[in-house]
């Protein structure tokens, strides 16, 4: 693989481009499906290339194929520079990337069990022993478990200097059970819902989700479901959101409008805007004071967890929110230096087709210093959700609604009966100054969300969120 | 571009290699191009080649998949040794009712030379007209210019071959002043079709109507849906339902609801993959030919679409809906759905529409829906890009953007009128597309306002 970075990297210097990159990426993908007994899917796919990412005078130019030869290098270089040449009809300001990256190194995704080395069959009987259980249930008409194991190689290299090797394992996994009676459908989900909870790490994490040891709990809640009260309309209550779901709404109303990309307006057309503003940094007060939230791309499990982004800067960490102040963006190499910055590491392409975008590493809330039971026995009336089964945000990030699988009344400091349909709304900067309590290290976990879609050509890509439970006060319920 | 005899001959390469065991290749090739602009400038300009080859092989009911786009005699050995290895695994699937047979599928041509070879310069062209027009008016114009195409090939042991090759191109535009959006877009698999000119124009014309913006309540509302709005309504219909796969899980809004009237009687919706007014494509990924379907008579739900397993269950024949192989993993339990969707227009302009409003709203867009509840398939979502009251049959004043939470089902059993003129509008997904009009509906509920 050097040799064919070196050919790209070498055409392109002869070409007097001001900067270029080239990253191979081999992707291998095991997916394995169990719907109602039957295994729906046992799939391996492997998908391999590269992509060739050029600057000349001033325009950026993107090539990919993926035929690997020295002949293919040297034209998709070509095609790139070409690209790059036409961008110049409709030119950006003068690009700055700030220091040059001459990044060298090796990593790897630390794991304990390779699911790549287990037998298919290993696998299949944890999916059929967590079928089985929530088969028990008599309301279900979809019982869904899955694994979903990852290896990606990736090489990359820069007319800088750099040079990089990296190996990602991913493991997710998950089970559904979708109930249907009465005119209703409710559907639980477990460890985490859209299928699965995902992370960077070998088959370890999938056993410690234990699938079939919660199969038979997620069937009956959603067999209870079905005839459930449902969740009171249009309430302001307070409202305790599990982990979970804490962790998506991190993802939507903090993990996006910190991208700074989108406050530069180029997601304009699509993702949208942002309403953290660079004039916000530093001087606005995102949430409350037990609002802290870290974007971190070291942190075990994680899905945004890697040696270098794909702009080939180490990963690190950077306070995004601090006690509830905002400080901190995600960025790339152009966009940092805009602000007078250097990048803080957050370049992502979901594949070898596709050119970086800034994408969130892991953004988490940092854990509080509350017992979940104390802060469920502290709380007078309000409800619990959890799961997530809808959400929606408006394109500059303020107005949100989120629907979760289960909810459950909490009076007198107790949890009570079960409600479906669970929903809540607000607005971003409101919700979060109304956080007064934060579940401690012990709730703590990181959660992936593997389904984060963005730019054009769209572009799917894993992030991690910590996250722990937490109570938000005069939420609006009910919106149905 | 994968021409016909170069994937005639890759599929039997691999086939070959399958031996005796009944197996089904599916080959797809990818040769696209787009140039992305905002802040009237090209900020991202990118292409791609890509040809993947998706295997499902049997042994006995014991069926195995295994794909790769690493097209040489070494990585076809492993694409069948993978799936075999996957297919011994597996334990038998009793009810799969194996692969299609040979049959003959209508001709679509759909391939235009130079919509699938347009350069990167020409892309830049047209999109600097826009970005010029915009400064002009001391606006921001933000945006994508695709082009390029796409062939699929599908062989299988019982001797089907099935190949089409589609060149398409989409353009579209967000324009925006400091407190203002619209936004335009049009597709084509043919880019004579597409003039990036008057859709840059329609988008600034709708950002600087939008200006200035109204605060106003939520609540109920009439509405007039533009055709990009009415494109999310059959998008999540079709989705969250008019597939085989989502009536046999009991999930979808056409579950007991068959031969009823469950929408106006202005609202007809179909499938129809041979159409070259959408995006045709004239078989799906198991070679089956496609059907145009019913789906929605004068209101009253018909059928939906199916796939062979589908099928099989629900005693019918496919109507040539597999999902295709390359959608994202999340689609995948979608199961079976309509990829070139099309709604009857009616007889009144969108002028007309607007005119026969005492009171409501002009929506030009939709965004960021999600499903909240799927058995009358309701949900939320924000208007986007301009939104403006209707009084007295005019627009009155653009006002600021709302959510919504609604019943799609009932926003369709509220058709007042349906507009005459369709546009036809390409999916993110790939090579489908649905033809829309504009829609005039008696109640839309809005429930939240953003800052």
């Amino acid at each position: 693989m050097k040799d064919l970075i070196d050919h790209a990297l070498n055409y392109a210097h002869m070409k007097q481009v001001q900067y270029a990159d080239i990253r191979i990426v081999q992707n291998n993908t095991e997916a394995i499906v169990v719907k109602n007994g039957i295994v729906e899917t046992l799939n391996n796919s492997e998908s391999l290339g590269f992509g060739v990412r050029t600057l000349v005078s001033g325009a950026w130019g993107f090539a990919s194929s993926h035929v690997l030869s020295m002949e293919e290098v040297e034209r998709v270089t070509a095609f790139a520079i070409e690209i790059a040449l036409a961008s110049r009809r409709a030119p950006e300001d003068e690009i700055n990337l700030g220091p040059p990256v001459t990044s060298q190194g090796k990593f790897q995704t630390p794991i304990k069990i390779d699911p790549f080395s287990l037998t298919q069959e290993t696998k299949l009987a944890e999916l059929s022993a967590a079928d089985a259980a929530m088969a028990s249930e008599k309301s279900i008409s979809v019982r869904r478990s899955n694994f979903t194991f990852i290896c990606e190689y990736k090489w990359f290299g820069n007319t800088e200097g750099a040079y990089t090797e990296q190996t990602i394992y991913e493991t997710g996994g998950g089970i559904q059970a979708i109930a249907v009676g009465g005119g209703e459908v409710q559907s639980r989900s477990y460890p985490s819902s859209f299928g699965r909870q995902q992370v960077t790490a070998g088959w370890e994490a999938a056993q410690a989700w234990d699938l079939p040891g919660n199969a038979e709990r997620i069937a009956s809640e959603a067999a209870a479901l079905l005839t459930a009260d449902p969740c009171p309309r249009d309430l302001n209550t307070t409202v305790i959101l599990g982990g979970d779901q804490v962790a998506l709404q991190v993802h939507e109303s903090c993990g996006h409008p910190i991208e700074l990309d989108r406050v530069f307006g180029t997601e304009a057309a699509y993702a949208g805007t942002s309403f953290l503003t660079p004039d916000k940094l530093g001087t606005f007060q995102y949430g409350s004071e037990f609002v802290n939230l870290t974007a971190e791309s070291l942190r075990p499990l994680g899905l945004g967890t890697f040696g270098w982004d794909d702009e080939g800067v180490p990963a690190q960490s950077t306070p995004i929110v601090k006690d509830g102040l905002f400080v901190g963006y995600l960025m790339s190499r152009e966009t940092a230096s805009r602000l007078g910055k250097i990048s803080n590491g957050c370049m992502r392409a979901s594949g070898w087709n596709r050119t970086p975008l800034i994408r969130m590493t892991n953004v988490s809330l940092e854990a509080g210093t509350w017992d979940l039971d104390d802060m469920i026995a502290d709380t007078d009336q309000g409800i619990f959700m959890e799961t997530n089964r809808s959400w929606s945000i408006d394109d500059r990030r303020y107005n949100f609604q989120f629907g979760t699988e289960i909810g459950y009344e909490i009076k007198n400091g107790n949890l009570g009966r079960m409600l479906r349909n669970p929903t809540y709304t607000g607005i971003t900067p409101q919700f979060w100054n109304s956080c007064d309590a934060v579940a401690d290290a012990k709730h703590w976990q990181m959660y992936g969300t593997p389904n984060c879609g963005k730019g054009q050509p769209g572009q799917i890509a894993h992030t991690g969120h910590g996250a722990s439970p937490a109570r938000f006060r005069n939420v609006k319920v009910g919106v149905i | 571009m994968l021409e016909q005899e170069q994937a005639r001959e890759l599929s039997r390469e691999v086939l070959i290699r399958c031996g005796k065991d009944p197996a089904e290749v599916v080959i797809i090739h990818k040769d696209h191009a787009l140039t992305r602009f905002a802040n009237n400038t090209i900020h991202q300009n990118v292409s791609e080649i890509n040809n993947t080859v998706y295997l499902r092989l049997l042994q006995g009911q014991r069926k195995g998949m295994a794909s790769s786009n690493s097209l040489n005699a070494d990585a076809l050995d492993s694409l069948v040794e993978r799936a075999r290895k996957n297919a011994a695994a597996s334990p038998e699937v009793p009810d799969f009712p194996g692969f299609a047979e040979r049959s003959s599928y209508r001709s679509a041509p759909a391939y235009d030379q130079p919509t699938a070879r347009c350069s990167p310069e020409i892309r830049a062209d047209q999109v600097s007209i826009l970005c010029r027009l915009a400064k002009e008016k001391h606006l921001n114009a933000a945006g994508a210019f695709s082009s390029g195409a796409n062939a699929f090939c599908v062989a299988n042991s019982h001797d089907l071959f099935a190949y089409h090759s589609i060149s398409e191109a989409d353009f579209q535009t967000v324009v925006m002043s400091s407190d203002s959006s619209g936004r335009a877009q049009a597709s084509s698999w043919k880019m004579e079709h597409l003039d990036p000119e008057t859709i840059g124009r329609e988008a600034i014309r709708k950002a600087e109507s939008a200006r200035n913006p109204q605060d106003i309540e939520p609540g109920n509302y009439p509405v007039i849906l533009d055709p990009y709005a009415t494109d999310d309504l059959l998008d999540m219909l079709n989705l969250y339902g008019m597939g085989g796969q989502a009536i046999l899980d009991g999930r979808s809004w056409m579950n007991n609801r068959f031969g009823e009237q469950v929408m106006s009687s202005q609202v007809n919706i179909w499938d129809d993959g041979n159409d070259r007014n959408g995006m045709p494509m004239p078989f799906d990924t198991e070679g089956v030919p496609k059907q145009r379907v019913e789906i929605v008579s004068r209101g009253v739900v018909n059928s939906p679409v199916h796939d062979r397993s589908t099928a099989a269950r629900a005693g019918t024949s496919s109507s040539g809906h597999a999902i295709p192989p390359y959608f994202p993993s999340f689609m995948q339990t979608i199961g079976p759905c309509g990829l070139n969707l099309f709604m009857e227009p009616g007889e009144a302009s969108l002028e007309e529409l607007i005119a026969s409003a005492k009171k409501g709203l002009y929506i030009t867009r939709v965004w960021y829906t999600r499903l909240v509840h799927p058995r009358d398939c309701i949900v939320t979502g924000m208007t986007r890009d301009g939104v403006f009251m209707v009084e007295q049959g005019e627009i009155a004043y653009p006002v600021k953007n709302l959510r919504f939470t609604q019943s799609y089902l009932e926003a369709l059993a509220n058709v007042d009128a349906v507009g005459k003129d369709t546009r036809l509008l390409k999916s993110e997904f790939g090579s489908h597309a649905k033809h829309v009009p504009a829609l005039k509906l008696s109640g839309f509920n809005f429930t939240g306002v953003t800052v």
